[in-house]
């Protein structure tokens, strides 16, 4: 009953050093909250008025010691800063290799769509020991994924994609709580995290009624909104070939240059004449509204299987 | 020897309703202030014990969760706008500013008029929107939740939010032109009391960035009624612009709430330890310093809000560099209690209360601008227990440290010795038992703005409800016991305190026209002893 919890599971790569900088910042400011209060109750003490009409001393500063309390203390947040900086570097950096996954936050639950086709909802089940990298949207409201075990979170920002990552380091069950506040059941949208040894996570892949792997069922619906008369393999369709494009610079046609990435695939779609490939008319009709955000999901994972070496490039980067 | 009741001051210049609601008066329009923002802080507090009622068991049954969240929307709308914000400035800003540099009364009297009748009506907005479906988006009012999802009075909401913020930027302004043109003959720059400082500097991140949130405000309430695209996707719009343009204000916003406590601490330190502030000119600029470097760190709450690596990077740095300036002022504070002699008087209490917790809030705010450790603990309840260590435990501290100080210049009377400082104890121990255990929830990952949680995280819920139900209990005192002294209290005289200042010069409560001939400064103000220290012994 009286147990009183103080510090949470640790569960996955990047949870030590977060905890490491976290224990070092508790160390820090016990340390200064007990110099100030020890200093002032000392004054106090020593220092308390014995007749009604004493003053104090008239002394009005010294150089030295504001030289002092401004550099030492701009010393130490200078390490913390560059610390903070290569923990989150850290989070903000996946590996190259990462088992992908799909998350849409909705008000108020959490869709999970992985790459080989099984969905979940408020559930999460993942290999441990290995990278996951979630790649996450949300299809009315700001939401936040979060997994205290983790250590990890990022807003799930509707219009876009966000990422993060983690390894799981042991088998379990963990929280995820949404952690951006979105409307009235905004508690009740916690889900579970379920890490699995690699044997347990093949059985769960191979269970399950699947209809196909996510990039099949994008590559139907490519067919069945009509998308691929005029995105063909040939060069000879009216909107530009797709094989090979995710992952490399696309010349638009302002001269630009950017990366086609998830984000650039999805924009693609809902609002193509926002970055029109160089070379190319704006004749593709834009798709906002008329593709779910998990349609969205299967079309931007079938172009990414049309690119022979899959390479997820960044995202919004987000721990 | 008994003080004498002055038979002329400004309290006894004119009777009846017209002569309060008219006046040019800037003690009068003090009051007023006063007894307005009284009514809203502890409306504001009545929502949050009904928080923390809620929050006693994990399954949150008092309230449902829509009412919840109306809860804890109101409880921050109420506390930073109509509460943390004008309460310093407005309440003893605008009684002491004149007093401070030795003038009549403030620059322009009927825009300070003004700005109270424009308080109100922005605070009677707030309570339409309370009694007609109230808001329920956090008083952040991130969009889209705000413009599109919820189905409250955001529209109203925001509108009142807008014209509040003129009240805030007529009072600025006034401060920002009398202390440029109305002080007394001989009172420099460096001759002013810090209090001068603080509110100076204060005036100016008001007047630099309350028009940021008051075009924000505008934008929302065009969004919602008229589905213009600012933000919201559906739209063609960018839901992180609001939260650019809203911590573009709201993080100054937080050094307008503590900026003018700070002040308050320095007047407190040195008039209780009857000594000069230590490092005069350090604590001076440390004020200028926060106010200009808090405009470059708003980025830190958007740390896992898809804003870039680098922004956060640059965004992290530069909220490191802000916590210096209030270090500097911490140090000087309690280097000036070196060799003082320190008294243990309420507002004392307060003093050393608000120095040791806003020791923890800043130094916690550390764990917050490091961003590796951001990612975890942001919009969790370490977050709340922070920003209630610097808000609640810094300016609340501030705020009623002061009104201890100068309640007998304000009132003439004094209050219960004992009872004042029993309150203080009081609050310092249900402060800490509310806030502190949220500090580890926090770290356990208990999200903020939760209406139910899990069971593992009830115990500390309940200390924290627990210590609430101390603090609002401690916060009731005050009120009852300087109500009374208004009456029944002995008459204070001019100066009780033994202080320096030019405020405690004149009679308490002062005329009028504050100073029967305008005085002149020779000395630096806190020139201790004080002429009237041999006069209280």
């Amino acid at each position: 009953m009286f147990d009183i919890p103080l510090f949470p599971e640790r569960a996955s790569t990047i949870a030590g050093e977060v905890d490491a900088l976290y224990f070092f910042l508790v160390g820090l400011t016990g340390f200064f909250s007990l110099l100030i209060a020890g200093l002032i109750v000392t004054f106090a003490i020593r220092f308390r008025r014995r007749h009604p009409d004493e003053v104090g001393a008239q002394v009005h500063g010294g150089m030295l010691l504001e030289i002092g309390w401004t550099a030492i203390p701009f010393l130490i947040v200078m390490v913390i800063f560059f610390w903070g900086a290569k923990v989150y570097l850290a989070m903000a950096n996946p590996p190259d290799e990462t088992l992908n996954i799909y998350v849409v936050g909705k008000q108020w639950m959490w869709k999970v769509q992985h790459a080989t086709g099984q969905r979940e909802i408020n559930q999460l089940h993942v290999p441990v020991g290995r990278p996951v990298k979630l790649i996450m949207t949300s299809e009315d409201v700001i939401h936040n994924f979060y997994v205290p075990a983790f250590r990890v979170k990022a807003d799930v920002i509707p219009g876009r994609f966000v990422q993060i990552w983690f390894e799981p380091t042991q088998p379990g069950t963990h929280r995820i709580f949404c952690a951006e506040y979105c409307g009235t059941e905004h508690s009740g949208m916690i889900g579970e995290v379920v890490v699995m040894e690699p044997t347990a996570y093949q059985t769960w892949l191979s269970g399950g009624a699947v209809e196909g792997s996510l990039a099949s069922t994008g590559a139907k619906l490519f067919a069945d909104l009509a998308c691929n008369t005029c995105h063909r393999p040939d060069s000879r369709g009216r909107g530009p070939v797709l094989e090979g494009v995710f992952g490399h610079p696309v010349q638009l046609q302002d001269g630009s240059v950017v990366t086609a990435d998830e984000n650039y695939i999805r924009e693609s779609i809902v609002q193509p004449a926002a970055k029109v490939t160089a070379g190319f008319q704006p004749v593709m009709p834009a798709f906002q509204g008329l593709v779910t955000e998990e349609q969205l999901l299967a079309l931007v994972e079938y172009v990414k299987s049309l690119s022979s070496e899959e390479q997820a490039l960044p995202v919004t980067r987000q721990p | 020897m008994a003080a004498e009741f002055p038979a002329h001051h400004y309290l006894n210049d004119g009777y009846g309703i017209r002569s309060w609601l008219l006046t040019r008066d800037h003690k009068r329009i003090a009051l007023l202030y006063l007894a307005a923002i009284t009514v809203f802080f502890f409306v504001g507090g009545a929502f949050a014990v009904l928080i923390r009622l809620d929050l006693a068991t994990p399954p949150g049954d008092v309230v449902s969760d829509d009412t919840y969240n109306q809860l804890f929307t109101m409880h921050g709308v109420v506390m930073v706008f109509f509460f943390l914000i004008p309460a310093i400035p407005a309440i003893l800003g605008n009684f002491l500013v004149p007093l401070m540099i030795g003038a009549k009364d403030l620059a322009f009297p009927k825009l300070n008029l003004l700005s109270w009748y424009i308080y109100m009506a922005g605070g009677l907005m707030g309570v339409y929107v309370l009694l007609t479906g109230s808001l329920d988006t956090g008083w952040t009012m991130y969009a889209p939740l705000s413009t599109r999802f919820s189905t409250t009075r955001v529209a109203p909401a925001a509108l009142a939010v807008f014209v509040t913020g003129f009240s805030s930027i007529l009072t600025a302004l006034n401060f920002i032109v009398t202390i440029h043109r109305m002080r007394a003959p001989g009172l420099t720059w460096f001759k002013m009391p810090l209090f001068l400082w603080s509110t100076y500097a204060t005036s100016l991140i008001v007047i630099l960035g309350t028009p940021v949130v008051a075009i924000t405000a505008l934008l929302i309430f065009v969004e919602r009624l008229f589905r213009f695209g600012f933000f919201d996707p559906a739209l063609g719009g960018d839901p992180v612009l609001f939260q650019h343009l809203f911590w573009f204000y709201s993080h100054p916003a937080v050094y307008i709430m503590i900026l003018p406590a700070m002040g308050v601490i320095s007047e407190l330190v040195a008039a209780f330890c009857r000594k000069p502030v230590f490092g005069y000119s350090f604590v001076a600029f440390s004020s200028l310093g926060i106010a200009v470097l808090g405009f470059l760190v708003w980025g830190h709450h958007m740390f896992v809000a898809g804003q870039s690596v680098y922004a956060s990077l640059v965004f992290s740095m530069l909220s490191f560099l802000v916590a210096i300036p209030s270090a500097i002022k911490v140090f000087n504070w309690t280097a000036t209690m070196y060799k003082g002699s320190v008294s243990w008087d309420t507002p004392m209490l307060y003093a050393i209360g608000f120095i040791g917790l806003f020791t923890i809030g800043g130094l916690t705010g550390l764990f917050l601008a490091s961003i590796g450790l951001d990612v975890h603990v942001h919009d969790t309840y370490f977050i709340v227990a922070h920003f209630h260590y610097i808000m609640v435990g810094g300016t609340i501290m501030g705020y009623l440290g002061g009104l201890h100080y100068w309640w007998p210049k304000i009132s003439g009377r004094l209050y219960p010795e004992g009872l004042s400082k029993l309150s203080a104890w009081i609050i310092f121990i249900g402060f800490n038992l509310t806030f502190f255990p949220q500090f580890i929830l926090g770290y356990l990952g208990m999200p903020r703005r939760y209406h139910a949680y899990p069971p593992e995280f009830q115990v500390l819920n309940v200390l924290s409800s627990a210590g609430a139900s101390i603090l609002g209990f401690g916060y009731l005192l005050p009120m009852f016991y300087l109500a009374w002294s208004l009456r029944y209290g002995r008459p204070a005289g001019a100066n009780p305190w033994g202080a320096c200042g030019l405020e405690w010069q004149t009679t308490s409560p002062p005329p009028t026209e504050n100073f029967a001939v305008t005085p002149t400064v020779t000395e630096s103000p806190y020139h201790y002893p004080s002429p009237a220290v041999k006069h209280v012994a």
